[in-house]
């Protein structure tokens, strides 16, 4: 949890600078900034106006994924859009109904957008700018929403607020009710944001890009609102980097049309049983592993097996960081992207003696090729994307 | 008149090819290490006892309050990993991470797939199209021939509430298990089978039970991308034998993002709606104040269609809370020729799948060439008119507000006269009659 928490830490200092988050916190806005290269996903700033809208308190945002501020009457298409533009890393601009720490629902418009590393085209952070929708029309009275921090008072739901109703929230089984006055078709239950929420989001937006950009330049490691370059070979998209993150065991990806077959992807539980840190080796050799005891017949026997394209297990002597020797069940499988071609090389280490078989659970074998499953299927759909079928 | 088509079926099981020879050969032993009895006494497979989940609500994941971590992750470790193991074992017929796959750039992001393989070697069959419901037929392949290895693990609900598994369970005979094995021709990563109580051999037609099974299974997975379908025959089932289907594949599909229009919503708090701008007529069925009240809302609507002869399709998305109905008459058309030429040459088979937007494809050029229009006009035919899905609909909304009547009929049995009241009150509040509503809106629709 605290090699989290430092990286959350790092994720702006070392883009940004130290002053990043002073800076940020004078523009009055609802934000959230959220990290892709961190499994989960985690939210790594929010801006005071956000946390006083959402009256969660810092510590209980930073680190979190988005999802907690959704709930049951969270329209799930409208969550699938966002992941969607996620995964395409590009913008979106919806409006979401979220919830407080209180559990009461808010509706907002939600603009997001990718922000991009100058020099190798990566997305860095998306920044997620939170207008909540206020409308003047007043039915069937509503929930007022004075205190979200919008400047504005008396604001009451208007077309959104028959399902943002906390009582028919606790009382579903109530809610045979088709309202008499609804004859008309509403389309789903949405709330749309007018024109002034489209401009303030907008507007919230290029402030918070422009403080992002003028930070970078303190540690000259610019940033940008649009993509200036496309990345090179090895980059690990960051809708990717999402999916792999969520896969627990220890494993890498490699990229085998780089030379010299390099590490492109790393889980944290990788880094865990090897000692090392991220950046020690994303962009290194998977050799990293090898020592001196280690079999060169093995070596030759995995060389084999991505040379022809096979998947293959073996038990192979690892060292760690410390140096320190370990028994590991290796597997190896060819990856292939949408265009059905091979992407990628994935590494599933097993710890040999600590295969705990407990009876209950599955083997670790199996657990090994699942991981080996869930990387197919992250590599896979992260490739699918629109027009984006190239190898 | 009897309705017939003749198309390539799909080999679901590596024991399905080799039928002709079977019949040929009659009895004697096996040796296949099958399901039947010849094979069935000693053999053991995982078990995975799933925790029945009462209310729709209670999702996992709201609010951030994770469940507690089952002994086996179902989807994650599980499916994928059994599957996976079969694939380096190489049962199936071609590997599917090697078709090629995309979105088609356009506003409803129908999702195409080039599969070569998935045709081969076989040669068109005859299949009747006019009859929904048709008796079990143990001649022909059933899922009680496949290969033990082929069968991932029994799926079933846990005795105690708790997620169970069991690495080796015996095979409970008796109880006749539901199994989750391989679809030997995928059509994406982690493409099963669900087959409710296999020994029991039930025809391809959904009760009550199994189709709860089903909602379980895909809340078990709670992933919005693992997603369950139905097809009956007459809508592109090929096999007479009660099955699922499911796949993984991490993007929405285009009839999840149709937008709908909500039709009524049943006393037991079950939504119906009518989707929108989408070129197959169908309902949607969310909501419900439990998992079972949703299960039985749809499978009486299923029910109705089947016995009305009336072909459908089933998409059961959205971890089990949104449930797609799509009744369908793209192969009585086909029968009656009345589909065109190009559409039949491009041999797709409007099932499930390609109704919510996942088109496989077996031509190159149909690949290259896809696109938004060439969806929609395929399943454009697909569709029923708007005529005749109000009438489909009627039936269904009787249907269902005969269970409903059924269902509150024998609440009131046990009760008070007072709790009655209450219910006439409700009601009567309300200013409308769930039962009746359904339909009568549904006729004012029009």
């Amino acid at each position: 949890m605290d090699s989290k928490l430092r990286l959350i830490q790092q994720s702006l200092n070392t883009r940004y600078s130290e002053w990043i988050r002073e800076a940020l916190d004078d523009l009055p806005d609802n934000f959230t900034i959220t990290d892709p290269s961190i499994s989960g996903h985690p939210i790594v700033f929010a801006s005071r106006g956000f946390l006083k809208m959402s009256r969660y308190s810092r510590e209980e945002v930073i680190g979190q994924n988005g999802k907690i501020f959704q709930g049951p009457k969270t329209n799930p298409r409208t969550v699938m859009e966002i992941r969607e533009a996620i995964r395409e890393e590009r913008g979106v601009e919806v409006s979401l109904l979220n919830y407080r720490k209180d559990g009461t629902p808010f509706w907002m418009l939600f603009h997001m957008r990718p922000v991009f590393g100058k020099e190798d085209g990566r997305v860095i952070h998306f920044v997620a700018v939170q207008v909540p929708i206020s409308t003047k029309q007043r039915r069937n009275g509503g929930v007022s929403l004075s205190e979200d921090g919008s400047g504005l008072n008396e604001v009451v739901f208007g077309s959104c607020r028959k399902e943002v109703d906390s009582d028919s929230l606790l009382e579903l089984r109530r809610v045979l009710s088709l309202d008499s006055g609804s004859k008309v078709l509403d389309i789903e239950e949405t709330c749309k944001a007018s024109d002034f929420e489209e401009r303030r989001a907008a507007t919230a937006f290029n402030n918070i890009l422009s403080v992002l950009t003028h930070c970078s330049e303190l540690t000259g490691r610019l940033v940008c609102g649009k993509r200036c370059s496309v990345p090179g070979a090895g980059y690990v998209s960051s809708s990717l980097n999402i999916s792999l993150g969520r896969i627990k065991q220890s494993f890498v990806l490699i990229d085998p049309h780089l030379p010299d077959m390099l590490i492109v992807y790393a889980s944290d539980a990788f880094l865990r049983l090897t000692g090392y840190d991220r950046h020690e080796v994303l962009g290194h050799n998977f050799r990293v592993l090898n020592g001196v005891d280690t079999d060169t017949s093995t070596l030759h026997q995995i060389k084999e097996s991505i040379q022809t394209e096979q998947a293959c297990t073996v038990r192979i002597l690892s060292y760690r960081k410390d140096k320190s020797s370990f028994w590991n069940c290796l597997h190896l499988s060819p990856v292939r992207n949408a265009s059905g071609k091979i992407a990628y090389f994935v590494g599933v280490q097993i710890e040999d003696d600590c295969k705990n078989r407990d009876g209950h659970g599955l083997s670790p074998e199996m657990r090994q090729l699942s991981a080996v499953g869930a990387v197919k299927v992250a590599v896979r759909t992260s490739s699918i994307s629109a027009g984006s079928s190239k190898s | 008149m009897m309705l017939r088509i003749k198309r390539v079926p799909t080999v679901l099981s590596n024991y399905q090819k080799d039928e002709a020879e079977e019949t040929a050969r009659r009895s004697g032993g096996c040796g296949k290490n099958c399901l039947r009895s010849c094979c069935i006494p000693g053999a053991k497979l995982p078990l995975y006892a799933f925790k029945k989940v009462t209310n729709t609500q209670s999702e996992k994941g709201v609010r951030g309050n994770e469940n507690k971590e089952p002994p086996v992750a179902f989807l994650d470790s599980l499916v994928l990993g059994e599957w996976e193991d079969r694939m380096q074992r190489g049962l199936f017929r071609y590997d599917v991470t090697a078709c090629e796959t995309k979105v088609i750039p356009g506003e409803y992001g129908f999702i195409a797939q080039l599969n070569e393989g998935r045709h081969l070697k076989k040669r068109p069959t005859e299949f009747r199209v006019d009859k929904v419901l048709q008796p079990f037929d143990g001649n022909k392949f059933n899922f009680t021939k496949v290969g033990q290895e082929e069968v991932l693990f029994q799926f079933a609900a846990s005795e105690d509430g708790e997620v169970q598994f069991f690495p080796n369970a015996p095979i409970d005979v008796e109880n006749s298990p539901s199994v989750v094995a391989i679809n030997v021709s995928p059509i994406e990563y982690g493409h099963v089978l669900l087959i409710p109580r296999i020994l029991e051999c039930l025809p391809q037609r959904i009760d009550r039970q199994s189709f709860l099974l089903a909602l379980c299974m895909a809340a078990e997975a709670g992933n919005p991308y693992f997603r369950l379908g139905y097809n009956s025959l007459g809508a592109f089932a090929t096999i007479n034998h009660l099955h699922f289907q499911a796949y993984y594949l991490a993007v929405p599909f285009p009839i999840e993002k149709a937008p709908t229009r909500k039709i009524t919503t049943l006393s037991d708090g079950v939504i119906i709606s009518e989707l929108l701008k989408y070129p197959v007529r169908g309902l949607v069925f969310e909501g419900g104040n439990t998992i079972q009240d949703l299960s039985d809302t749809v499978s009486d609507a299923c029910i109705c269609l089947q016995d009305n002869n009336i072909p459908y399709n089933v998409l059961i998305s959205d971890c089990g809370k949104r449930i797609f109905l799509l009744p369908q008459c793209y192969a009585e058309k086909q029968a009656l020729g009345e589909v065109s030429p190009e559409l039949l040459d491009t041999q797709v088979n409007p099932a499930v799948w390609e109704i919510s937007g996942h088109m496989v494809l077996k031509r190159r050029k149909d690949y290259d060439e896809a696109s938004d229009e060439n969806a929609w006009r395929l399943l454009a035919e697909v569709s029923l008119s708007e005529e005749r899905f109000r009438e489909v609909n009627a039936l269904i909304f009787e249907a269902i507000a005969i269970g409903e009547t059924i269902a509150e009929t024998l609440l009131d049995e046990p009760d008070t006269k007072t709790q009655s009241l209450e219910i006439e009150n409700a009601i009567t509040k309300s200013s409308h009659r769930p039962m009746v509503a359904g339909t009568h809106e549904c006729l004012v629709l029009q």
